[in-house]
């Protein structure tokens, strides 16, 4: 059994399809959708349709923090740009997008796994995991032995051992890594939709459940043809589109 | 959540199957593990060699040392392949019973040499050129052992080497899971390298530190560094030189000397800048130049200790950004030269690639290699002293060469060498030599007169077709207005 984590999918066309591909070339028989589907990219509705065909066929689906945002209209707490492209998303979103977004839980629990968008100890507060001292406060807060979790961009592995020393790590794509099952792990396998890192690839992890082996992988896709949609898109103030262009170009 | 797998609590007992390993019997009772001989209870098709399993031995379970250094190879060995490491096969739960399941290698450690100590010099000299491969093919797998010590060396009958034990092992990318854990520095006592000592866990250099120890003992039948019991003692080693090897055993020649202190010193910068290096120089004593280290006769005098101490202080090792980034930028590279057939033009032009190279490369180590052309059957028509003089004139040939280079460059240190080959045919001479030193790159010149070309055939191509590493031929740049006609 193998579950591909897919998080912060930004309403990426290009990107959520070069990873799917990748995915199930890979041989992945499940998905862990981690929230944040919608918000800075072109193409809201297409994504959130993928998202309901995947979890028809039983992948898991979290909330994130812009998806219950654009179900419910947009947080004081946001900046401009996330206000504003959240507000350009409703508009493309159907009754029944819009309710699926809504409805979605905040965490999943299966198997020893915890799946949630941004932490374990306030799931609905979105703080980020940004060091040592938040990931061992998310894997103090659960039971389970692995967290998956995104709400960061940049890809991320923490452990904690059973002696309470936590540490981290930035990953090298493609090399699997053991995630021995006496110590606690928190995975953040960077965005698919939105990459920071200023590498442009698509980023998404595969959890090989019965080797215990988890391998961070980088997917190249038309970056060129995800700027172009944002920045032509319908409705989206033009400096706002070029910007998130320009983000997507140089993956910042 | 799913529930933990029991925990098997008795003893393990021949004839008992663990996730179908049959245990057959226990080969070896250690400090940290016991070996066990196993095989599979239905045999995999492929696996076709023996097996044993390595279970820690943890002690009421308030050991972390040995548990998380059993952790750390149970997560690094799955990513080394190749002959100097045992095949991974499987791992253990921890939460029911720990272990690794990988090949069996048939072979005896190096300790029991130690007692023998000291060694032949062609024994000692022949184990450091086995290890130094196995060191050069871990550390391109970006890895770096921290416990490199005769125990953790296995000698196959046909002297190829085996390393084993990773539980001090650091991989660029797999998690350091020994970094936070421990307050104290890790590694074996008499082989711990001085940055090991500060806490540096991925410095490729640290294992020719220890490699430099091990060699020190093997020849001389001492310790360099003693055998420290704190961290105090440790730290000596970074004020407090060896007793230079000649001193103890004079028979030893000035350049073994110079290469086991080259691996000794205290800081990376100034060892060897990879393991190949050294590889190249115990396989080519004659090609190593001697510097002061060659002709210490006693360990430096008590003001120089001071001063050495006074700087330790407060000092911080320079480490690199990784294992993969100390190896990519310390290659060896060679310089094919045809100093009395080659043009002007073309030698100056091959100069000009090399020491670009040179440029890119802080690290890198030049050989400069020449070829004399011997009889292919029979005796040479030179005489012994004739043959000599000829041997020494392509020497200064290829040094006068070299010479605007390594001025510019300063290239101190033994990171330069010259060899003059002596064979019936260059290519197969050169490209021997590239093989047998693990040279990184060669750079050559391509024969520029086509008819030459036509009878002699073409040196550079049998090099490039025949070598295994990069090779960079160089043209000499065509005279203006030539090239249209040509």
């Amino acid at each position: 059994m193998k579950t591909a984590l897919i998080s912060d999918l930004h309403a990426n066309r290009e990107a959520l399809t070069a990873v799917l591909a990748h995915a199930r070339a890979a041989g992945v028989d499940r998905f862990a959708l981690l929230g944040d589907y919608v918000g800075y990219g072109s193409d809201p509705a297409w994504v959130v349709d993928q998202v309901r065909a995947l979890q028809a066929a039983g992948a898991t689906v979290v909330a994130g923090n812009h998806d219950l945002a654009v179900a419910r209209g947009p947080s004081p707490t946001m900046n401009d740009d996330a206000r504003a492209a959240i507000e350009w998303t409703r508009e493309r979103l159907d009754a029944e997008q819009l309710r699926f977004l809504g409805e979605l839980p905040l965490y999943v629990v299966r198997d020893d796994c915890l799946f949630v968008h941004a932490n374990a100890f306030d799931p609905a507060g979105f703080a980020y995991v940004q060091g040592r001292l938040e990931a061992m406060r998310s894997l103090h807060a659960t039971d389970c032995r692995y967290t998956f979790c995104g709400h960061m961009h940049e890809p991320m592995l923490y452990h904690l051992s059973g002696t309470g020393k936590a540490g981290d790590f930035r990953p090298q794509p493609g090399m699997p890594i053991p995630l021995l099952p006496n110590r606690q792990w928190l995975v953040i396998p960077g965005a698919c939709g939105q990459p920071r890192d200023g590498n442009p690839a698509a980023c998404y992890a595969v959890f090989d459940h019965e080797a215990g082996d988890l391998s961070f992988q980088r997917v190249p896709y038309d970056v060129d043809a995800a700027a172009a949609a944002i920045r032509h898109a319908e409705g989206l103030p033009p400096a706002l589109g070029e910007r998130l262009a320009q983000r997507l170009l140089l993956g910042r | 959540m799913t529930e933990a797998p029991a925990p098997i609590t008795h003893p393990l007992q021949p004839g008992q199957v663990l996730d179908g390993f049959v245990l057959e019997e226990r080969l070896h009772q250690g400090g940290m593990a016991n070996l066990w001989k196993v095989h599979r209870e239905t045999p995999l098709p492929g696996e076709d060699f023996p097996l044993i399993m390595k279970v820690p031995r943890i002690k009421g379970g308030e050991d972390p040392a040995s548990i998380v250094g059993f952790e750390v190879e149970q997560m690094i060995l799955p990513a080394l392949k190749g002959p100097h490491v045992p095949r991974y096969v499987a791992r253990g739960d921890w939460r029911r019973q720990a272990y690794i399941v990988m090949e069996h290698i048939q072979a005896e450690s190096l300790r029991p040499l130690l007692d023998r100590a000291p060694l032949p010099l062609v024994k000692v000299v022949e184990i450091g050129i086995q290890v130094a491969h196995a060191l050069t093919d871990l550390h391109h797998q970006h890895l770096v052992h921290l416990d490199i010590k005769p125990s953790n060396i296995l000698r196959r009958p046909d002297g190829s080497v085996v390393l084993v034990d990773f539980g001090l092992s650091r991989h660029d990318f797999l998690p350091d899971l020994l970094e936070e854990e421990f307050a104290l520095p890790m590694g074996t006592g008499p082989y711990m390298s001085p940055e090991q000592v500060q806490f540096v866990r991925n410095d490729p250099r640290s294992d020719l530190f220890a490699l430099g120890v091990m060699l020190y003992h093997l020849a001389t039948g001492e310790r360099p560094f003693g055998q420290p019991t704190s961290v105090r003692q440790l730290r000596r080693r970074l004020y407090v030189e060896p007793i230079p090897p000649r001193a103890l055993r004079p028979d030893l020649p000035p350049w073994f000397q110079e290469v086991v202190l080259h691996c000794l010193e205290v800081r990376a910068e100034r060892r060897y800048q990879s393991a190949t290096q050294l590889a190249l120089d115990l396989q080519r004593p004659d090609a190593v130049p001697l510097t002061a280290r060659a002709h210490r006769v006693q360990r430096s005098g008590l003001v120089r200790r001071f001063k050495r101490w006074f700087l330790a202080l407060g000092a911080e090792p320079e480490a690199p950004a990784s294992v993969g980034a100390q190896v990519s930028r310390s290659p060896v590279i060679m310089a094919a030269v045809d100093v009395q057939g080659a043009s002007a033009g073309l030698l100056e032009a091959l100069r000009d690639v090399v020491q670009r190279l040179l440029q890119t490369e802080p690290g890198a180590r030049l050989a400069c290699v020449g070829v004399m052309k011997t009889a292919r059957i029979g005796m040479d028509e030179l005489t012994d002293a004739q043959g000599r003089s000829h041997h020494v004139q392509q020497l200064i040939a290829l040094k006068n060469w070299a010479h605007p280079m390594t001025h510019g460059l300063a290239m101190a240190d033994g990171r330069l060498t010259f060899h003059v080959l002596e064979a019936p045919d260059a290519a197969d001479a050169l490209i021997e030599f590239a093989a047998r030193t693990g040279v990184d790159h060669v750079v050559m010149g391509a024969r520029g007169s086509s008819a030459l070309r036509r009878y002699l055939g073409s040196v550079s191509t049998q090099v490039v077709t025949q070598c295994t590493c990069t090779v960079t031929v160089v043209r000499e740049p065509p005279l203006p207005g030539t090239a249209a006609t040509a």
